[in-house]
């Protein structure tokens, strides 16, 4: 085991009680958006797909990669974009009334 | 350098926890999500310039490609995002899911092609294997709310004993691969299982239990792009998997507690599939009255309470009935009538569906209310009016135990002074379970279809 392993599950270990911490009192009205907007951010494994396309040689390899970018960047761009459709229609009632 | 890399990780990092905290609160919950998609932007940013210019980086090799592949995967995603029906959001995200986890699992098996060893390191089995349950099984979940394959529950032994062996050969082939170097042919086993395993796994849930399926396996991939983050040891995956991981844990814990089961119950109990019998035994019984109510009649009583409760249900989304149902709330409250909704934490079919579904039709989010405030309220209600909602107002869940449904909780419609039911017919609902409300007394059915009956109540009210 070595110094970077090492570092890593601290961050690891501490990012779990962030996580949990972060999202206990998200109330009920946005558990949707919360799933597609949690479901956004480990889009992020594109990034990973990029790590392996932009050291690939091998044609095996790219076309793994490629494939990865592809459903990694799917999931980023669907993610946000449909969680940002569905809490711009989240409105209070307006002060004069009318909804 | 290096630490200016590591400091601007850092800093997505510290976005994405901000954007979440964010999205915790209605008001800048939209702020929330940006902040969180400008996380990703300085973390690509960052990535790019770190592999361009550090001197570890490596250049970066095939960039037409990688741009090509997010030019393509971004059209893709932001154009089915833009299109897709908010009533279609449960296979969206589903299906959304199912794209990270199989890049996961794809990035997995290019690191160990790579690495090019006969054994492979506990991150990246791990990260195959959750990934490519989490993409067969989002596939499965996706085909099965869009009524692609059967809906209903399965629950077989043969199936089980399936599930078992394949659980035991997942096994096998980590131990082979881990400590006596399997190489690439058994890595290619282990994906093919895990992939078979995640179909199994979804295959016999019902469709009523597919929103606590769905934040299940979005916890899986985050679980799994944390592990390619052990594997390519980049800080910024790791912390973002994590978040993922752990927050879709709790947010699935919470969706059992609302239907008051267990996790292993969802998962392997086939909820739903015992319920033809006892259906069938209501029905077999002394045949029940129920009262009916035309429009008109329906309508006058509404223009003349005090104070009503809306209950929506997943039937009303799929009719598209929430405009005319806002319209009918809107009207009635300037008579002078109190107008609250009632959310049951499972309505629709993801947490917080329904309020999405009433939110895109300008239904205002501080009229809603959930369980646990609305409650006490009924007692006190003159009417409350279900449209397309059935499981989730059935008394059968306090009173009978032989229920399936018997400890979940349930909306106590049946205690305010007049209930009406909008229904299609009398037949029962999504999970085939007879409702005893619909027999009480002080209970009403209007018969229709959710939008076709609102719009006439609304038209009927507008006459008065």
């Amino acid at each position: 085991m070595n110094v970077t392993l090492m570092a890593e599950i601290w961050v690891f270990a501490l990012a779990v009680f962030v996580g949990i911490e972060v999202i206990s009192k998200v109330p009920v009205v946005l558990h949707t958006p919360l799933m597609s907007g949690t479901n956004a951010i480990h889009g992020i494994v594109m990034l990973g797909g990029v790590l392996v396309l932009a050291g690939a040689h091998e044609p095996v390899l790219m076309v793994l990669g490629f494939l990865a970018v592809v459903l990694g960047a799917m999931n980023l761009f669907g993610g946000f974009v449909v969680t940002d459709r569905m809490l711009e229609m989240f409105k209070a009632r307006k002060k004069d009334g009318k909804a | 350098m290096i630490f200016l890399f590591e400091f601007l990780y850092l800093l997505s990092a510290v976005l994405f926890i901000v954007g979440l905290k964010f999205l915790s609160s209605p008001p800048r919950a939209r702020q929330g999500n940006t902040l969180a998609a400008v996380g990703m932007v300085v973390a690509t940013v960052t990535l790019l310039a770190q592999l361009q210019f550090s001197p570890e980086g490596g250049g970066i090799h095939n960039l037409p490609l990688i741009a090509g592949a997010i030019a393509i995967g971004a059209i893709a995603g932001a154009v089915g995002a833009r299109r897709v029906a908010m009533t279609d959001m449960p296979q969206m995200v589903a299906l959304l899911n199912g794209c990270g986890g199989g890049a996961a699992a794809l990035i997995s098996v290019a690191e160990f092609l790579h690495k090019g060893e006969p054994r492979a390191g506990a991150d990246t089995m791990f990260g195959c294997i959750i990934g490519s349950i989490s993409l067969s099984g989002s596939v499965v979940a996706f085909a099965k709310l869009q009524g692609l394959v059967s809906e209903k529950a399965i629950n077989s032994p043969i199936q089980k004993g399936v599930n078992g062996l394949l659980f035991l050969s997942l096994l096998g082939l980590v131990g082979w691969l881990g400590f006596a170097a399997g190489g690439a042919n058994a890595f290619y086993a282990l994906l093919g299982v895990s992939l078979a395993f995640g179909v199994l796994m979804v295959m016999p849930i019902g469709g009523a239990d597919m929103p606590v399926v769905i934040s299940l396996l979005n916890s899986f991939t985050g679980l799994a792009v944390a592990a390619t983050g052990f594997v390519l040891e980049n800080n910024a995956l790791i912390i973002s998997g994590t978040l993922v991981g752990a927050s879709g844990t709790l947010l699935t814990m919470l969706m059992c507690k609302a239907m008051n089961r267990s996790l292993g119950n969802v998962l392997f109990a086939g909820f739903g599939s015992t319920t033809t019998a006892s259906a069938a035994g209501a029905a077999g019984g002394a045949a029940k009255n129920y009262r009916e109510v035309g429009v008109d009649d329906a309508a006058v009583l509404l223009a003349n309470v005090q104070s009503l409760i809306i209950v929506p249900g997943y039937g009303m989304a799929v009719a598209q009935a929430q405009h005319a149902v806002r319209e009918l709330a809107d009207l009635l409250a300037k008579k002078g009538v109190d107008v609250k909704y009632a959310i049951h934490p499972v309505a629709g079919r993801m947490p917080g569906h329904m309020n999405v579904l009433l939110a895109e039709a300008n239904v205002p989010y501080d009229q809603l209310f959930d369980l646990d405030q609305i409650n006490p309220e009924f007692e006190r209600a003159d009417v409350a009016l279900v449209i397309g909602a059935n499981d989730v107002v059935n008394p059968a869940a306090r009173t009978d135990t032989s229920s399936p449904i018997y400890g979940m909780p349930i909306l106590d419609a049946d205690k305010s002074r007049h209930v009406i039911c909008i229904k299609r017919s009398m037949n029962p609902g999504f999970a085939g379970i007879d409702n005893q409300l619909y027999y009480e007394p002080r209970c009403s059915m209007l018969f229709g279809d959710a939008k076709g009956a609102v719009s006439k109540l609304v038209e009927a009210v507008k006459a008065l």
